[in-house]
């Protein structure tokens, strides 16, 4: 099981939960992590990932409070209890 | 007296602004979508229960298309999203410049332009849309390229009485389809490309805005990237109608609804220059489809240095017709004189990237 913390902006799109638990196989990456994610919830992973399933420009995602932008991607591997944090990138004027 | 709405898309939200008097005066409501930007609005007014569709962007979170059949006291979307790409296309909808409803004779059908270029077809009143793959697959695509404002389908003009369809696109220029989106042709004979080394191409116009004459799709008018112009078989050759302009650069055009031969234009001084002539802001109206223009716009600011952008202008079917023009340091203006005349609705607004105005029964 994995724990997804959701920035404020997209809570209610699941729910109103600030953390959603998500079951992946233990060789899971952070792509089913966020697919799983967006199966229970299509309209969070809209905010997440465009049509062609890439992570959007100002989305930042980490693993255990690494970017995985710096890691695998969405290749990231996630370990079980691994958390997986969801943030707004600083962007914007 | 019918209910005035004008909604207001900016850079940082949504407004509402409402008259019930004849427009002399207007309160103002908002905003909705706080931070997210709002570069497409329709006022569906063919619904018993007029119908607001907009589309909307956070830079974060992404574009989607958002509904609302109560004014906008509530919000709705398809969890899926109204417009996505399909998976063969390999391309992500980037944001939604254009909401066009259809004719009343076709009910349910909404129109809209996004980028990357595409137009997209309704038939749920705008609650999802299939993309028109006549455009799509058009061989010109791989040369249609971004403008600065990005590569778009920003203009869709739907004849009532027929299946005519004329889209324009920065850059590619107009494109005709007289099937109803089936087949396309690049229609810009006559429309300059100055910026290219052939300024004649069959297509790469610039073409900022486009409108139909109040006698139909016949008679259209487009703002190029420098060059104002008059068509008079339905987009298939252009003719300039630049004569008596300070300057044939701007972004927005208008037409008059019900008046043949009235449309009104913003001037900017050039490419260059993408300021009010003067630094005044002045509409320019024609009464005879462009032979002449006039400066008009009283109480419109002097020392004014913002610009209209193209959707950042609009007229309303009200009688006589309201003009509405949104500038980019949040000021809205309102003429209930055909652009005689205009006072301010609001001001301190984020750029104003579109405005629509409609009559509620």
């Amino acid at each position: 099981m994995v724990a997804v913390l959701l920035p404020g902006a997209l809570q209610q799109l699941a729910g109103g939960a600030r953390r959603v638990d998500v079951d992946v196989p233990s060789d899971g990456t952070v792509g089913d992590v966020l697919f799983r994610l967006g199966a229970a919830h299509p309209a969070l992973q809209r905010r997440l990932l465009d049509e062609t399933g890439t992570v959007r420009r100002y989305v930042n995602v980490y693993v255990d409070g690494s970017d995985i932008r710096h890691a695998s991607g969405l290749a990231t591997p996630v370990a079980d209890g691994a958390v997986v944090h969801i943030l707004a990138s600083v962007a914007g004027g | 007296m019918a209910s005035l709405l004008l909604a207001i898309g900016t850079r940082k939200g949504l407004w509402f602004a409402r008259s019930d008097d004849d427009r002399r005066t207007w309160s103002l409501e908002g905003p909705h979508f706080l931070m997210r930007e709002v570069p497409a609005i329709a006022i569906d007014t063919r619904r018993a229960q007029p119908r607001l569709l907009v589309g909307v962007r956070s830079e974060h979170w992404g574009p989607t298309v958002m509904w609302s059949d109560d004014l906008g006291d509530s919000w709705h979307e398809r969890d899926e999203g109204a417009i996505r790409f399909p998976a063969d296309t390999g391309a992500a909808l980037a944001r939604v410049w254009q909401l066009q409803p259809d004719a009343a004779r076709r009910p349910d059908v909404v129109w809209a332009g996004c980028e990357p270029t595409s137009l997209w077809r309704s038939e749920d009143g705008g609650e999802s849309f299939s993309l028109v793959r006549g455009l799509w697959d058009h061989p010109h695509r791989s040369e249609w390229a971004p403008g600065y404002g990005g590569a778009a389908v920003h203009s869709v003009l739907a004849d009532p009485d027929s299946e005519r369809l004329r889209v324009a696109m920065s850059t590619g220029g107009v494109y005709a389809s007289d099937d109803g989106g089936t087949s396309w042709r690049a229609s810009n004979h006559g429309i300059s490309a100055y910026f290219l080394p052939n300024p004649h191409p069959e297509f790469g116009q610039c073409v900022h805005k486009i409108a139909a004459d109040a006698t139909g799709i016949g008679c259209l008018y487009a703002q190029n990237h420098h060059g104002v112009y008059r068509s008079d078989d339905a987009g298939r050759t252009w003719m300039p109608i630049e004569d008596g302009l300070p300057s044939n650069f701007g972004f927005t055009v208008m037409a008059h609804p019900s008046t043949p031969g009235i449309a009104w234009v913003v001037p900017l001084t050039a490419d260059s220059e993408r300021v009010p002539p003067g630094g005044r802001l002045r509409c320019y109206r024609t009464n005879d489809a462009g032979g002449s223009w006039n400066e008009v716009g009283s109480g419109l600011p002097d020392r004014c240095w913002v610009s209209v952008l193209r959707d950042a202008a609009t007229v309303d079917d009200a009688e006589p017709t309201g003009v509405y023009l949104g500038t980019r340091d949040g000021c809205v203006y309102v003429s209930r004189d055909e652009g005689d005349s205009f006072a301010l609705v609001a001001a301190h607004l984020p750029d104003v990237l579109t405005v629509r105005a409609a009559e509620l029964g």
